[in-house]
């Protein structure tokens, strides 16, 4: 955007206030997007932010990939929580075919998926506390992110990229040694939780740079379409997992925590709680999951194993048919969303009957949240804008698509 | 459910509607659109999920726009779609829901759909001398003329750099 294009105030025009430019490349903007801010002092009169540097046209990349093929679009949306949008993706298609997968590709998928949300919620808040100052915190919580990432690498072969979902179940089961490792590593998660928390909850510093920073009220949160933690920092209980339950989440026991106003500090507070959430869920899901098959038993969505196509005609010739033609997909439109890690995660799919869909529509969490961002912090000082920005978890991947 | 009320209420408002898979789908014309989001709101319709639209070249009218909408309360979920020709503008929503502000800019970008009403209908995803609306059926995937420097000749750019 060219300067001349926003409209300046009368401030301006008088040459008193002073124009800053953060980003595109900004260590605090955690991935490329700009913010042009004018400042009056250290005062924040208008901000205009501007996005897109990370535009890879996802939905247009969609519309000639067929329904496999799409899954690894999907890990470049949230790339802090990749396996959450392999999640909410297949999720969707297994809606418009009108199946559902088996009870162990479902407990695996919601083990996944906290694992995915407690990494993305270190993410956001370790990140969050150093990009105000408080180096510490973040290095003891991001110690954990790893671990995270290594039994993600174990299950999926990839840390962050993990395409680990397919249309009807998953890429494969967890290997032998995963889940003494899980379990392992909770105790010690919950250990740097109560870690995080003692540097930061009661920290003074703290206070005065998160409280009162970013209110927002619920009626105007929910005008702007936040969802996910934002939304619950203000009060309302919206949680996807809890209000519209798949993948079995209803036979799960957690809570939802809600703030009350909607600042930086409630939505730390917020994310702390449902990494402790999380956790609760991840136990559960150990302690019920069971063997079995992960993938539907129906040659015209799974692939056949190798040994059978190598062996088997029948065989041979389903995995031929689904490679080059595709899944047989009905006719019709379907809206499907799962409660990713920044809030609800749509993913609007209609489909003519091809190999591939006719439109595909991802529906980002974090874009409606980032678009109330110039009211958020106008008459704020640019320390703050750096605090509300990093509560408001905007990851350029998914804004951007 | 909210379908019979609107046809209680704003009788003749839907003019074709389908669910398929748990998802109710509606169709107005651009006319009733207003009333029937007024009503919508009223009845616990507040949270505007998404706002996007759909190209089918050979139709006429050629878009769909596209509305999802979320009842917090009964978490109900209503999708509204209203058809527009090439270059017809559709009543912006940004007055009652400002969430609808970057959603719309964002179809206008992809689209080429100008929405009446809203306060600044620039580009969201592309740059402002971005040639064609890049999610149209005839907009090449390689991007064409965009990403190209000179001599280029498209159709939809007659020609010409933007």
């Amino acid at each position: 955007m060219i300067l001349d294009s926003i409209a300046l105030s009368r401030q301006q025009v008088d040459g008193d206030t002073m124009i800053v430019n953060l980003g595109p490349s900004h260590p605090t903007t955690h991935g490329t997007l700009r913010i042009i801010m004018e400042l009056s002092g250290e005062t924040i009169i208008k901000s205009t932010p501007e996005m897109g540097y990370l535009h890879r046209g996802v939905e247009k990349l969609g519309e000639s990939l067929s329904y496999q093929q799409f899954i690894p679009l999907t890990d470049r949306l949230n790339y802090c929580s990749s396996i959450m949008n392999n999640v909410g993706y297949t999720h969707a298609v297994e809606k418009l075919l009108g199946i559902e997968v088996p009870k162990r590709a479902q407990q695996l998928r919601v083990l996944m998926s906290e694992l995915a949300r407690l990494g993305d919620h270190i993410v956001c808040v370790g990140v969050n506390a150093v990009d105000i100052g408080a180096f510490t915190a973040f290095l003891y919580i991001w110690k954990q992110r790893e671990t995270i990432y290594d039994l993600f690498e174990m299950a999926t072969g990839q840390r962050l990229h993990t395409s680990f979902t397919r249309i009807g179940g998953l890429f494969r089961d967890v290997p032998e040694g995963f889940v003494p490792a899980t379990e392992r590593f909770l105790p010690e998660c919950e250990a740097a939780i109560d870690e995080l928390e003692k540097l930061l909850t009661h920290n003074p510093i703290w206070h005065d740079r998160t409280k009162g920073i970013g209110v927002i009220s619920a009626e105007d949160a929910v005008n702007w379409g936040y969802t996910g933690p934002c939304l619950r920092a203000a009060g309302v209980p919206q949680d996807l997992r809890k209000a519209q339950p798949y993948l079995g989440y209803e036979t799960y026991d957690f809570d939802v925590p809600v703030g009350t106003t909607g600042d930086v500090f409630d939505r730390y507070l917020v994310r702390v709680e449902e990494m402790r959430q999380s956790i609760r869920i991840i136990r559960q899901v150990l302690a019920r999951l069971e063997p079995g098959p992960v993938n539907v038993d129906d040659p015209k969505i799974t692939l056949p194993t190798k040994d059978k196509v190598y062996t088997r005609m029948e065989s041979l010739i389903h995995h031929f048919k689904l490679i080059m033609h595709g899944m047989e997909m009905p006719v019709g439109e379907v809206y499907s969303a799962t409660e990713a890690a920044n809030g609800e995660l749509g993913f609007y799919i209609i489909s003519d009957g091809g190999k591939n869909p006719y439109r595909i529509r991802v529906r980002p969490p974090c874009l409606p949240i980032f678009s109330s961002f110039h009211e958020q912090v106008k008459g704020f000082l640019i320390a703050d804008a750096v605090a509300v920005l990093g509560a408001m978890n905007v990851i350029a991947g998914e804004l951007d698509r | 459910m909210i379908i019979e009320h609107i046809d209680a209420e704003l009788p003749g408002t839907v003019t074709d509607r389908h669910a398929f898979r748990g998802d109710q789908t509606i169709v107005v014309a651009k006319a009733s659109f207003l009333a029937l989001v007024d009503f919508l709101y009223r009845e616990g319709f507040q949270l505007l999920v998404d706002i996007t639209a759909v190209d089918w070249p050979e139709r006429e009218p050629r878009f769909d726009v596209v509305y999802h909408w979320l009842n917090l309360a009964s978490q109900e979920r209503l999708r509204v779609k209203v058809a527009v020709a090439d270059g017809e503008a559709m009543p912006s929503l940004t007055s009652r829901f400002k969430t609808a502000d970057w959603f719309e800019r964002e179809v206008f970008d992809m689209f080429g759909i100008p929405f009446e009403g809203h306060p600044n209908l620039t580009r969201l995803l592309t740059w402002q001398d971005f040639p064609g609306h890049a999610l149209r059926k005839d907009f090449p995937l390689d991007g064409g003329d965009a990403f190209c420097m000179e001599g280029c000749t498209a159709p939809y750019n007659n020609g010409e750099r933007g």
